[in-house]
């Protein structure tokens, strides 16, 4: 029956060499070096910060930010008054007045982040979900999808970003592109509604950090990580206290189970 | 007092409880001093780690439904809003969210230790087959809370799998209208996908209690598979399995949270970040991993009806498993060609897993059909032949007998005697 491990070992191969094959028509986005990767990663709270700025100033003109509330920026190190703010100065709907008539009023920290269209209902800032024929309509029919959850919703999620960020360019000769598309090296299918974004110096950062297009993209791409998953700091830091408890706990009981068990032969 | 029972309990309370109803005495009998084999290797603590899981399970799902609507509309927000405002909601949701994958995982094991150790076999066939209730119960409440969460692989997965039912003639179109509660995935089903993933569970409690029951009137099998013949073959379950178990439990935990602290999201898709949308299809719809391989099945026939009958099949088989194997050798260790096979079987399955990850172009619709023929030929052909064929080793004469003296491998010939009855 030995003959069968040559079988299995070959399955197992085939198995394994036939996985490249499936790849996608874009390439790989290449890896990036991440605050929050891996186990010990954290988040760059400077460059979540200046992403936010990136958003704010360049990236919310077309998307939203669904999920987020402006008391949600504590998360990246704004101060109460900073998010008061960053609030006061944007006007959303706050509902009806004593006549009757739709309201407009500057935010406070517990409302959700504007959205940059028409809501299905002008009323009612909050309970989601987008106009969706309004959004087309403003972009020439595409839609530019909310950014809360973008991080997480796409395959190779923050290298991919930051790839369809920074991968704009010139079309191949031979490739045909549709009227008001943009080519993308990293975009499935290349051609992307959305025009480059970023161009040097098109923000300042306070902090005098140079805004070149990577930097940009480096610093928003931290900073919708963070949206995506705000939890992901406090996260990491009880794992490590329940890994260090769980491994702890497992040699102490295998201790007691050797005891235990000392004298059954 | 007549018709009390005398309770040997000192504790006054415990004992005035324990003469009106014994629940004290049930559990000394069942878990404290129960007569376990003694020789049960780590592949035993599994079954009290799905019990665990199951309990983690219902835990946090409860908590969880006090914070979810299950309403197309709402439900996607809804899970936001567990995982962003809700104290703690996030703990909670990956919890249960990758304790649906533990679940599968450790389930899994115990059904490949039952295969192996041949703990199937009389008479403990009718537990197994309570075990099958279990593993269908267990993958119709994680069909259907995965589609809880509404996102784009939520209410596709939905779609496809709902769909199944209209292969059957004349019946099938019907059925899906019914399971939908209307004319396409809707707010209807996700109610009624809530309400039944809700409830689900209890009857897999109610059927896992059963399962428990029968396992300890015809008691655990071993690892050698043969009867235990005196009590000097077992040990009382307290607190040798329970130290056991705990061990088996805190690496379990261990991995467990490493997975949800650290990689909360490698066995999801990306494609359930995205609310779902009837309009437009993801470019390749993919179930959890664990259903992968009954996926693949599912995809390897070209007939639909077909590959739907192949695909329930593949569970349904393994009811009548212990009449297809005719070996009377229970444990695997004393049967040569049997211990190889059952590992060609585990590659098969795996193959078909990855089949199942796969678009089937090419290379994976024959892989796929390779392993969905090699499945069937297992449980069909290959055990019913086999037990007639192999020569399984000599077995020992009892459990305390090969581990007298140093407890090294089990002698061949000298104390061994032929099977005498299975």
């Amino acid at each position: 029956m030995r003959v069968l491990y040559p079988i299995i070992v070959a399955a197992l191969l085939a198995g394994a060499v036939a996985t490249p094959a499936t790849a996608q028509e874009a390439p790989t986005p290449p890896a990036q070096h991440w605050s929050f990767d891996g186990p010990f990663g954290s988040l760059d709270i400077a460059a979540a910060q200046r992403g936010f700025q990136v958003y704010t100033e360049i990236c919310a003109v077309c998307h939203s930010l669904e999920y987020l509330h402006y008391r949600d920026l504590a998360g990246i190190g704004l101060t109460a008054d900073q998010i008061k703010a960053i609030a006061a100065a944007v006007t959303v709907p706050q509902g009806l007045d004593d006549n009757g008539e739709p309201k407009d009023g500057p935010a406070t920290p517990a409302d959700q982040f504007k959205v940059p269209y028409p809501l299905p209902n002008p009323l009612q800032q909050g309970v989601t979900h987008t106009n969706e024929k309004a959004d087309r309509a403003a972009h020439n029919g595409a839609l530019p999808p909310d950014l809360s959850l973008i991080v997480n919703a796409r395959p190779g999620h923050a290298d991919y970003i930051y790839a369809v960020l920074t991968g704009f360019a010139d079309p191949p000769p031979d490739m045909k592109m549709q009227e008001g598309m943009n080519y993308d090296k990293y975009f499935p299918g290349h051609q992307i509604a959305m025009p480059p974004p970023l161009h040097e110096d098109q923000v300042t950062y306070a902090d005098g950090t140079k805004a070149t297009v990577d930097q940009m993209a480096h610093d928003v791409v931290t900073f919708l990580a963070w949206a995506a998953n705000p939890e992901m700091v406090e996260r990491k830091q009880i794992g490590w206290r329940w890994v260090l408890f769980f491994l702890i706990m497992a040699g102490l009981t295998y201790a007691v189970k050797r005891k235990v068990w000392a004298d059954v032969h | 007092m007549a018709g009390q029972q005398q309770s040997e309990f000192s504790n006054p309370l415990i004992n005035w409880i324990d003469t009106r109803l014994p629940i004290f005495t049930m559990m000394q009998k069942e878990y404290g001093v129960f007569p376990t084999p003694k020789n049960f290797n780590y592949f035993w603590n599994f079954g009290a780690l799905a019990m665990v899981t199951m309990v983690i399970m219902i835990a946090t799902g409860i908590f969880l439904a006090m914070n979810y609507q299950p309403n197309a509309a709402l439900a996607f927000d809804s899970v936001q809003h567990i995982m962003r405002d809700v104290n703690y909601g996030w703990l909670l949701r990956y919890v249960h969210q990758n304790g649906a994958s533990m679940f599968f995982i450790v389930t899994y094991i115990h059904i490949f230790r039952g295969m192996y150790y041949g703990s199937y076999k009389s008479p403990r066939e009718l537990l197994w087959m309570i075990g099958v209730v279990i593993l269908l119960l267990m993958m119709a409440t994680a069909f259907m809370g995965y589609v809880l969460p509404w996102g784009q692989m939520s209410y596709w997965g939905a779609t496809v799998i709902t769909n199944l039912f209209s292969a059957f003639p004349i019946v099938g179109h019907p059925i899906v209208t019914w399971l939908w509660g209307g004319f396409s995935v809707d707010n209807a089903t996700l109610n009624r996908f809530f309400s039944l993933h809700y409830l689900l569970p209890f009857v897999l409690v109610g059927v896992v209690f059963l399962h428990v029951a029968a396992l300890h009137i015809v008691g655990s099998n071993n690892p050698l598979g043969i009867d235990v013949k005196s009590p000097q073959d077992t040990v009382p379950f307290h607190p040798y399995y329970t130290v056991k178990d705990s061990v088996g439990l805190c690496v379990f935990l261990l991995f467990f949270a490493v997975l949800v602290f650290f990689a909360p999201n490698f066995l999801g898709d990306a494609n359930n970040f995205i609310p779902a949308n009837p309009l437009q299809t993801p470019a390749d719809i993919v179930p959890e991993w664990y259903f992968l391989p009954y996926y693949a099945i599912l995809r390897s026939v070209p007939n639909k009806l077909l590959g739907v009958c192949m695909m329930f099949g593949s569970i349904l088989i393994l009811f009548i498993l212990p009449w297809l194997d005719t070996s009377r050798v229970r444990s695997a260790r004393f049967r040569p060609i049997y211990r190889q096979i059952i590992w060609v079987w585990v590659v098969a399955v795996i193959v078909l897993g990855v089949c199942g990850a796969h678009k089937p172009e090419g290379i994976w619709v024959v892989l796929s059909r390779i392993g969905t023929l090699y499945y069937y030929l297992h449980f069909l052909v290959i055990l019913p032949i086999l037990g007639k064929l192999e020569r399984p080793l000599p077995l020992p004469e009892s459990i305390s007998r090969p581990v007298i003296g140093g407890g090294g491998p089990i002698p061949s010939g000298a104390t061994a005697r032929p099977m005498e009855k299975a």
